[in-house]
């Protein structure tokens, strides 16, 4: 018999503090296989964020840098910069990418800046305890929404893929999810065409990942993975937003 | 003799910068230091280099964070209000021990302030400015020449010791013309950048950069490594210009242009027989405590002038601890203290030991 | 001919693999692991098919898959 499956390289060999259940486990690992699969560990170099994600540093064994709240894009332009040869990621939840770090995302697809953003949507800040996120849904209970996000004073949520799909800088733009097998491996082609992309020299790539959070949400894991399905998905419809390739989707 | 030629402050700064390997610029407008911006625009293509505008302060100070991380030589300018947006990223960069060089073109403030000369950002640069314990290098020139020197040499002191070095001048600095020569700069062996981000190539560990220590006694113990340093700069790094202080009536303690007015004053007070010195701090942090101090048992007083409600003068009374009065004047808000308005001043106090 | 290993000292119990197992063929263990949870078990491996489904959804890379 054969291993068909085990542990990335590129995935470092401890146990994530991430809750049960919790996908970032799931994303972590698909980033660590494409890049084991491109052969880049050597060059390549991650950017944690701030968030239930921030020791990410310590769960890849590629080079790594920990950014502050919002600015990994631009840690990341940093980077590739100084080092012209390397690959450089950013994985970011949906507060540091899409709130305190609004401008330094749009910015660094403005630019075409040739790195591979991982965005993890969970709708909710999860290392701070259950707020709302500013992908929370019109009416979710959170901590800090806990009559349900009103509009009249919390607004919509920002629809990430959407909004750069409207930057020209941008080469690539694609929203998956990993609520189940098929959509995991969808995932997975996603974010290798992502980095491909960059290693090909096209410019910013970025996979929204549709994730759950099922400590803060307050349900069970399979629950959890229902309620992305029913309640995400029609708000954030999973598909190719933006290939410059392909033209416009 | 080396060429010399006619720049203005901040120009020569962004020059003396590419010469002393700085590949990396990362920028946003801000008057009164654009221009520093303008000239890495048009010379980094040229030298293979880099000059990016970011979107923001913020981004820009976190582009340098990135690059530095990756063992690049890189630089970003700003002045006072771009300065409270970097300070974040200035945190992080002192926290993660990551080695760069910050110009701030100060104007006066609070808020937006104004965009004349001030020396009002002295607490910001030297007490912290970010949050946590932690130290800038902070140079202040004194004339373009001097902008030119100490920019290379903030470089190597960044690498020495791993950490942000600030250039801190003013507009006038910045706008002046003044003859420069670039032969000669200073240059230091400086340690390798094994912990750099530069991917593993599969060949070592991996690096991490990060200031994050969830575990109370791990955080205490890199801050106090890092105090370790700081007590190595302390000892290593401290530059003061001493000018006819001893047995002086009065001493003015002043930096940058500031100095150079108290110069002009000590000429002045010479010719109605009142002998004033000049001590010039020319590292803000580490102040030069030990020879105001020493300048402290033969002088009979000391008046702190600067751009600012009085910042410095904390410093300089820690330094002379009592052993003899403290005074302060200045100006602020983009005012300049004339010498005939300090002049007034020293006679005041001089009358007063009568 | 298939087999799947448990390291079920990085197993958090989420069940996440019992959930997609097309053979039904995982249980938690009566057991509480070093972190403290019930892991993840296959107890008549000879029903295993190798599909890797239960290691694609582990979010702890709990699970190796032979063939």
């Amino acid at each position: 018999m054969a291993k068909v499956f085990e542990k990335p390289h590129a995935l470092s060999d401890v146990s994530m503090h991430y809750c049960p259940g919790c996908t970032h486990g799931i994303i972590h690992r698909l980033v660590a296989e494409v890049i084991d699969e491109l052969g880049i560990e050597g060059r390549t170099i991650g950017v944690a964020p701030v968030g239930c994600s921030v020791f990410a540093y310590n769960y890849f064994e590629c080079d790594m840098q920990e950014a502050a709240h919002g600015r990994a894009p631009a840690v990341a332009t940093g980077i590739k910069r100084a080092v012209k040869d390397s690959i450089v990621f950013t994985y970011q939840g949906d507060g540091d990418l899409a709130a305190i770090g609004t401008a330094e995302t749009v910015h660094a697809a403005a630019r075409g800046e040739n790195i591979t953003i991982i965005f993890v949507n969970n709708a909710i800040y999860g290392m701070t305890g259950g707020q709302m996120a500013p992908t929370s849904l019109v009416g979710q209970v959170t901590q800090t929404t806990p009559y349900g996000r009103d509009t009249s004073t919390q607004g919509y949520p920002i629809r990430v893929c959407e909004m750069l799909s409207q930057v020209e800088g941008a080469a690539y733009l694609e929203r998956v999810a990993v609520n189940n097998i098929p959509n995991i491996r969808k995932a997975k082609k996603a974010i290798k065409k992502a980095f491909q992309n960059q290693i090909d020299g096209k410019g910013f790539s970025l996979i929204e990942v549709l994730s759950i959070c099922p400590t803060n949400w307050g349900m069970s894991p399979q629950e959890s993975m229902k309620w992305l399905e029913e309640n995400m998905m029609p708000v954030y419809p999973l598909g190719v937003y933006k290939d410059k390739e392909q033209g416009e989707a | 003799m080396a060429e010399k030629m006619l720049m203005k402050g901040n120009e020569a700064m962004a020059e003396a910068a590419m010469r002393a390997g700085c590949k990396l610029f990362f920028g946003y407008p801000i008057t009164p230091q654009t221009e520093v911006a303008a000239y890495m625009a048009k010379k980094m293509p040229k030298i293979g280099g880099l000059f990016m505008q970011a979107e923001s302060e913020v981004a820009a100070i976190n582009m340098v964070y990135g690059a530095a991380g990756a063992g690049a030589r890189v630089m970003t300018s700003s002045s006072s209000p771009g300065i409270s947006l970097k300070s974040e990223g200035i945190s992080y960069i002192a926290g993660s021990d990551l080695p760069c060089v910050i110009v701030n073109i100060v104007r006066g403030g609070p808020g937006l302030g104004g965009i004349q000369p001030a020396q009002s950002d002295y607490f910001q640069a030297t007490k912290g400015g970010g949050h946590g314990d932690y130290h800038l290098v902070v140079l202040a020139p004194a004339s373009v020449q001097e902008m030119v020197s100490l920019t290379a040499e903030a470089f190597d002191i960044a690498d020495t010791y791993r950490m942000p070095v600030m250039i801190m001048g003013d507009g006038m600095l910045g706008q002046m013309m003044e003859p420069v020569e670039f032969e000669n700069l200073p240059k230091r062996e400086v340690p390798e950048k094994t912990w750099a981000t530069t991917g593993t190539q599969m060949k070592r560990k991996k690096n991490i950069v990060n200031s994050l220590y969830i575990e109370p006694d791990a955080l205490e113990k890199m801050n106090n490594e890092r105090l370790e340093r700081y007590e190595l700069v302390k000892k290593n790094e401290v530059k003061v210009e001493t000018v006819n202080a001893e047995n002086a009536d009065v001493v003015i303690v002043a930096y940058g242009v500031m100095a150079r007015v108290a110069k002009t004053v000590m000429q002045m007070m010479e010719e109605k027989g009142i002998k004033v010195g000049v001590v010039r701090p020319i590292t803000l942090w580490p102040f030069p405590t030990e020879e105001i101090a020493k300048v402290a048992e033969s002088a009979k007083a000391f008046l702190s002038v600067e751009m600012s409600q009085g910042q410095m003068v904390e410093d300089v009374r820690l330094a002379v601890n009592g052993k003899k009065p403290v005074y302060f004047y200045g100006r602020n808000g983009g005012v300049v203290p004339s010498p005939d308005e300090i002049c007034a001043e020293i006679e005041k106090i001089v009358g007063g030991m009568k | 001919m298939a087999k799947v290993t448990f390291n079920e000292q990085k197993c958090k119990g989420c069940g996440l693999c019992v959930s997609v197992c097309p053979k039904k063929i995982i249980s938690f263990a009566d057991n509480l692991n070093a972190k403290g949870f019930k892991p993840a078990q296959v107890v008549n491996m000879d029903e295993c098919i190798g599909c890797a489904s239960c290691a694609i959804i582990c979010p702890d890379c709990v699970i190796e898959v032979e063939r």
